[in-house]
């Protein structure tokens, strides 16, 4: 599956783990250009960006904050007003403003998510890594163990886990991390099985280089690229899961906003009241959609197939 | 079984205590004493999984501890609600998504095939809360063509009211539907590109008959094992689904069973979903091999 991975440029990807931190800087636009250059990337990029910029400032950004109950003159509250100036996505059943927490909402999804994702990818990484190089019996373990991980339906092991432990971030990150893992783990595997017999490899092995050495500094620069589509594919299924659990009343808890659970809740009001339920789910979307289009800028840049099984 | 072991811990160390569950406000130090001798919670953990164990070999799943009947009672019921639903959904999506993929396949980067990428792009981004509510706003409030929930009367069949069924069938064939569709296409595309079907193209035979003898059979190994994996997929969907539209089968079976902490029943459930996921995938392997001599010989 990943013979056609570009090996012409592991000299160049080299200099990452040898070069200075301008390198680095380097290396990333350049990355960047060729991402915009495909126009999924050019599409999706901009989304993520947008998004990022949201989940961060999103609650500096926001017009109200996003638990304030609006009130009218006469002291009621102002509930499931349709979009106006004022409120310019209207408001919920208890009258606050629903922009708010659209924007306010994005900053846990996209830390739990992507904080998971991202020590998944590490773990996940680092096994694969060690696993494919290490070969025989260790190998033979290792890939057991993660198909009996893989064996089991991730949002059930989410479910089970978040409603033994209850619904803690740092409960729902490390759910999201270990569901992260074996997947990772199989395509580093794979990708450091064929790296292994490239002659750069061969050669630092006969030049006597330790393990980690050879792991870290010739393997792992080379599956640079093939992180960053694993990195972008595995945030769409995180942000997916946890999205799901705070649907499922299992992420955070109100009266934080959760993108989730305002859904769920808007079920309620639907027929009168569609902009409740449009905002959150608008929000969800653009983000998965924009993730994938980026997935799929990614991997035509770097020329690594497009087709993947689920 | 490793599996169940799992399940079985997991589900043990859940916090909170079904006796409390079932009594809530009233319960006195009294009656909680006597429901969990009754339920023989006092017993050490291993001894309650072995027999649980012991009894699944034989098919005695226990009883539920809240409804206090035997589980494969309770959940009888339900799995027939949700192999409808799911056979509901297959029975639509699969060949609609295969004729799309191939339809979209024919000419790559013609109008079809770039409407059809987009249409794969969202249906898999999309969350299934999200399409399932979607429906629900366009079909069931707007245009009010069907009911917006399918909640059931205590023993009504989903086969007597099918309308129920259509949306969130419609939902769990969205994700499918991108699935199968893209590897349709990709398949499609390849099978377009050989030697023999430009040989058929160029003998003449018309160009139905060239899809349906020719690139239908050979594009189709793929795509079975995709179908076969979605299996597994569908019973994950499942769980969101059944909740969006207040369907009652398994997925919300399970949701009530981790709220109410009845832990014969969750880990019967999780038991059942973790298995048909695990067989649905070696289907998958299987079936890759059995269709693909290749693989078979090598």
């Amino acid at each position: 599956m990943f013979n056609n991975i570009n090996f012409k440029e592991q000299n160049s990807q080299n200099d990452i783990a040898m070069g200075s931190i301008v390198s680095i800087w380097v290396k990333v636009g350049e990355f960047l250009r060729l991402v915009l250059r495909t126009p999924t990337g050019r599409v999706g990029l901009p989304i993520v960006l947008l998004h990022a910029v949201i989940a961060i400032f999103g609650s500096w950004l926001a017009p109200y904050p996003d638990t304030l109950f609006h009130l009218d003159d006469e002291g009621n509250i102002r509930q499931l007003l349709a979009p106006s100036w004022r409120f310019i996505l209207g408001t919920d059943q208890f009258g606050r403003d629903i922009l708010s927490r659209v924007m306010s909402g994005s900053t846990s999804l996209v830390a739990v998510a992507g904080s998971g994702t991202i020590l998944g990818i590490i773990g996940g990484s680092a096994i694969g890594m060690i696993s494919g190089y290490a070969g025989k019996w260790t190998d033979e373990i290792v890939m057991r163990v993660m198909d009996g991980l893989m064996s089991f339906p991730s949002l059930l092991m989410a479910l089970l886990v978040i409603s033994t432990l209850g619904p803690n971030a740092i409960f729902i990150v490390s759910t999201v991390a270990i569901v992260t893992i074996p997947g990772v783990a199989r395509v580093m595997r794979s990708a450091t099985l064929s790296l292994k017999e490239q002659e750069f490899v061969q050669s630092a092995r006969l030049r006597g280089e330790g393990t980690l050495y050879i792991i870290f500094r010739e393997i792992f620069p080379n599956t640079l690229s093939i992180i960053a589509v694993e990195l972008s594919v595995r945030l769409s299924y995180s942000i997916l899961i946890v999205a799901s659990l705070g649907f499922l009343g299992l992420g955070v808890q109100p009266p934080s906003p959760d993108w989730g659970l305002m859904i769920s809740q808007s079920r309620q009001f639907l027929g009168s009241s569609p902009w409740v339920a449009l905002a959150p789910a608008g929000a969800v979307a653009s983000l998965v959609v924009g993730i994938n289009l980026l997935t799929d800028g990614i991997k035509q840049a770097k020329g690594l197939p497009r087709e993947e099984m689920p | 079984m490793v599996i169940s072991f799992a399940i079985f811990a997991v589900v043990e160390v859940l916090p909170g205590d079904v006796a409390k569950m079932m009594l809530k406000q009233t319960a006195t130090e009294e009656s909680l004493h006597r429901i969990r001798e009754e339920l023989g919670l006092y017993r050490p953990w291993y001894q309650r999984y072995f027999e649980w164990m012991i009894g699944v070999f034989q098919g005695d799943f226990g009883n539920s501890y809240v409804m206090g009947v035997p589980v494969t009672e309770v959940v009888g019921r339900k799995i027939i609600h949700s192999v409808s639903l799911a056979l509901f959904a297959l029975i639509f999506g699969i060949p609609f998504a295969v004729i799309m993929g191939i339809w979209a396949g024919m000419k790559p980067d013609g109008l079809a095939d770039r409407t059809m990428t987009v249409v794969g792009m969202v249906g898999i981004s999309l969350p299934e809360f999200v399409t399932g509510v979607l429906f629900m706003l366009i079909i069931g409030s707007w245009l009010g063509w069907l009911p917006p929930s399918s909640i059931m009367l205590p023993g009504e069949n989903p086969w007597s009211r099918p309308e129920i069924l259509v949306m969130p069938a419609l939902t769990l064939t969205v994700v499918m539907f991108a699935y199968i569709m893209r590897m349709t296409r990709a398949n499609v595309i390849d099978v377009m590109q050989s030697p023999y079907v430009r040989t058929a193209i160029l003998k003449g035979i018309p160009m139905r008959q060239v899809i349906r003898r020719h690139v239908l059979p050979n594009s189709m190994l793929p795509t079975i094992t995709i179908i076969a994996a979605n299996l597994g997929y569908m019973l994950g969907g499942l769980i969101i689904v059944e909740n969006v539209f207040a369907y009652p089968g398994l997925g919300q079976l399970l949701l009530w069973a981790i709220q109410q902490r009845d832990f014969p029943l969750l880990e019967s459930l999780v038991l059942i979903i973790a298995g048909t996921y695990a067989i649905s995938n070696l289907i998958a392997d299987l079936s890759y091999a059995a269709l693909d001599p290749r693989i078979r010989v090598g």
